[in-house]
């Protein structure tokens, strides 16, 4: 170790015996075992066992209704009427509109986007300090895509004992064949994960027909290409590295768990002092203490991320479940009661281990305060979604020259007003101006009783306030108003008109 | 090891990094070895970027990379394909409708106006300004005082052969030197002021006598400014009874007008601009509110 030979005479010399008292004697310590092993390290492949039982259960069905969704949710059709889209769920990135359902959105309201992202911050907040790693475990994409792909594996390669044993053995016929299967059906997988992908962004069944005779934009190929590229590097290769190392959620979900909040938890009062099945017996049967953990590491090969649950807490976990479903499975076997590692809080471990009786609080200031947000936020956007106006007008007074004084001394300001119109429609606005009782209103290239805006669409107008001489002696406030006759919608807005 | 200060001190946790900071020591949990990797490859991605695209500079220039990419180049194909784009969606059919026409189709019309726009800051802000609000000497194109006719028709014709710019076309009236060339005294021009000044309810020159005004005035005057004063677009003699003066109103200016005349200029822009600006720039003109 020579950099720790070179460095401690250094933190010696720096640490007086004054520093003990004033920073405490951690303060002194200098015995730092320097870096003996590397700096970075080698993946080490991880073969997860497959397991049955409640928990897998769960994720294949979550599985299924994820990948449903996201597969087929573009094929859906929404009557909209003549000339809009009839697709149920489009961003339409050309056009600048986002279509859920009978909801459309403007790029003004990205408000609404905002919205769902702090919503989905909270709900995460909310999730995590009622049960962990829900997200992680069920939900994220990443979790999903790598049971798919190890699925896909598990079938063509067998289980984790055969696939270990495929790892080792040389290169042969049966191998190549069976890697090459394998690594061609996640290929295609991970091809329709980005072909589904952009059937978000344009008409599905247009763009599917396009796509197989080559007329499809490049930018469809292209994003294909590099959806098709990480679906495959990370749920095929990367897998529980994306979840270590990429993800910043570990690092999070660490700052806002508090010991009522559920995780996978190893019952360690339980199963410990841990021991073979056999001589656990032999200690019960002679009256010895002897844990329920049979050290059979079921819960070790079947998890994932490659972890032993049995450390307790950690960062690589993301709380899938699966260890509960194999240890279960042990413990039925040995006729112990299930549960050993399952959904478990820490002030529960602790209280059980002082003897006292189970702990549940789920109703704690975090868990009412995030729940309240998520209420507060998603009630506001709701309310915010359902009167909102379809109907919009602004103004913008013109800059240069403020005000124009005509041959007969009367005085002109020019606008220009942009009408929104967000219906699917063209309508014809009423225009009018309130506060200036003499003036006059002249539209360029219109008439300002019926203004035309095509549906769906804005239209600028350029609008001249006339007022006779000497009318406003001063600067004053205008409004104007536009009304859809038909319907009887209104928008406003305010200006000023300016006088000499 | 050379425990000397602290014997026995057992090393708590994993290995460190061998690094510490006032007791502070860093544990050493090791990356994985394809994150070193992706650094590496970021590195050779480097070089690869130098080579191919424009990297170095040199003394005098710099290095231009195997691809030959420019971002001058990528603004120019820009810039022809907003060419093209604008004649594929009318600019060619700017050039072959009438004034009229265009301003009957609201899709054309705004296509004028944004090329009229466009063109107004590029060929003629510099005498009437960026608003169109002139200065003087510089007629103002927003009110509805027109030397030589409002209508868009009369706008175009103004803008293709100008006034008094040497076009065989162009607009052509003379105010004389009343003054300076002795075809009325002083008094006479003082006069004259006041009595134009006074159409408007303005104050004259101090001492000047507008009755005998309103004789020179006829005699001299209303042949081309008519006899009410309101002024004749044939002959670009601006009206004198209302409250927009090219010159100015103060007493003083009006005697300057009179004395010395006005003959101000504008260029011809046909055979300068292509018809289809020509004709924007007469809707974007007409459009800024004077036009009749």
């Amino acid at each position: 170790m020579p950099l720790a030979e070179s460095t401690e005479p250094r933190a010696v010399a720096a640490a007086p015996a004054g520093r003990a008292k004033k920073f405490g004697t951690a303060a002194t310590r200098a015995a730092i075992p320097a870096v003996t092993g590397s700096l970075y390290a080698a993946r080490r492949k991880i073969q997860p066992q497959a397991v049955r039982g409640t928990f897998r259960w769960i994720k294949w069905v979550l599985l299924a209704v994820a990948l449903g969704v996201y597969y087929l949710v573009p094929f859906l059709r929404w009557h909209r009427g003549a000339g809009e889209p009839s697709q149920a769920v489009l961003l339409d990135l050309d056009r600048g509109r986002f279509y859920v359902f009978s909801i459309e959105l403007w790029p003004q309201d990205v408000t609404y986007v905002m919205g769902l992202l702090i919503l989905a911050a909270l709900i995460l907040f909310l999730m995590n300090a009622v049960a962990g790693r829900i997200w992680c475990g069920y939900l994220c994409p990443q979790t999903v895509w790598t049971d798919l792909f190890l699925a896909v594996e598990r079938l063509i390669e067998g289980d984790r004992r055969e696939r270990l044993k495929l790892d080792a053995a040389p290169w042969s016929v049966e191998k190549i064949a069976l890697r090459g299967m394998k690594h061609a059906i996640w290929l295609m997988i991970a091809w329709w994960t980005g072909g589904a992908w952009v059937l978000y962004f344009a008409d599905a069944p247009t763009l599917v027909a396009d796509l197989a005779t080559f007329q499809a934009p490049p930018a469809a190929y292209t994003a294909i290409l590099i959806l098709t590229a990480t679906t495959y590097g990370l749920a095929g290769h990367m897998r529980e590295q994306v979840c270590t190392y990429m993800c910043p959620w570990p690092r999070i979900q660490a700052a806002l768990t508090d010991e009522h909040a559920l995780n996978i938890l190893y019952r360690d009062d339980r199963g410990e002092p841990r021991n073979s099945a056999k001589k656990s017996a032999l200690l019960r049967a002679a009256g010895q203490p002897a844990g329920d953990c049979v050290d059979c590491f079921a819960c070790v090969t079947a998890c994932p991320a490659g972890i032993d649950i049995r450390d307790g807490l950690q960062m690589d976990c993301i709380q899938c479940g699966l260890c509960v479903d194999a240890c279960d499975a042990v413990m039925m076997r040995l006729g112990r009661p299930t549960g050993l590692i399952g959904y478990d809080t820490e002030a529960n471990r602790r209280s059980r281990a002082s003897g006292g009786g189970p702990v549940s609080r789920i109703v704690r200031p975090r868990t009412v305060l995030y729940a309240a947000l998520v209420a507060g936020v998603g009630g506001f956007m709701l309310y915010s979604l359902l009167t909102r106006s379809f109907t919009a007008l602004s103004v913008l007074h013109d800059r240069n020259p403020q005000f124009v004084i005509l041959s007969d001394g009367s005085v002109r300001n020019g606008f220009t007003l942009r009408i929104v119109n967000k219906r699917p429609v063209e309508r014809r606005f009423a225009l009018s101006v309130e506060g200036l009782p003499e003036s006059r209103v002249e539209v360029v290239g219109g008439v300002p009783d019926a203004l035309p805006v095509p549906s769906d669409a804005t239209q600028e107008f350029r609008v001249l306030v006339f007022v006779p001489p000497g009318a406003p002696a001063a600067s004053a406030p205008l409004a104007f108003r536009i009304t859809d006759p038909a319907t009887g919608e209104t928008a406003g807005a305010q200006d000023y008109f300016k006088a000499p | 090891m050379a425990d000397t200060a602290n014997p026995g001190t057992p090393p708590a946790g994993p290995e460190t990094t061998g690094h510490e900071w006032d007791g502070i020591a860093e544990y050493n949990n090791p990356l994985p070895r394809w994150w070193l990797y992706g650094l590496y490859a970021t590195i050779i991605w480097a070089f690869g970027y130098w080579i191919a695209y424009p990297a170095w500079p040199l003394v005098s220039g710099y290095t231009g990379g195997l691809l030959g990419y420019s971002q001058r180049a990528t603004v120019l194909g820009e810039v022809a394909a907003v060419r093209r784009e604008r004649d594929a969606r009318g600019q060619a059919q700017l050039a072959s409708a009438a004034v009229a026409e265009i301003r009957a189709d609201p899709a054309l019309l705004r296509l004028a106006l944004a090329t009229g726009k466009a063109a107004f800051g590029d060929n003629c802000a510099g005498c009437h300004g960026s608003a169109a609000t002139g200065r003087q000497g510089y007629p103002n194109l927003q009110d509805d005082e027109w030397l030589w006719g409002g209508t868009a028709e009369a706008i175009e014709r103004t803008i293709r052969f100008g006034a008094r710019s040497g076009h065989g076309e162009a607009h052509v009236g003379d105010m004389p030197a009343f003054g300076r060339d002795g075809i009325l005294t002083r008094a006479e021009v003082e006069a004259v002021a006041s009595y134009v000044l006074s159409l408007s309810g303005k104050p004259g020159v101090a001492g000047a006598k507008p009755d005998k005004g309103a004789e020179v005035f006829a005699g001299n005057c209303a042949g081309c400014h008519g006899e009410a004063g309101k002024g004749n677009p044939e002959m670009g003699a601006p009206n004198l009874s209302d409250a927009i003066w090219l010159y100015g109103s103060a007493p003083e200016q009006v005697v300057a007008t009179v004395t010395n005349g006005r003959k101000g200029v504008m260029p011809a822009w046909e055979g300068r601009l292509d018809p289809a600006t020509i004709k924007s720039l007469a809707v974007y003109v007409h459009s800024l509110g004077g036009g009749k």
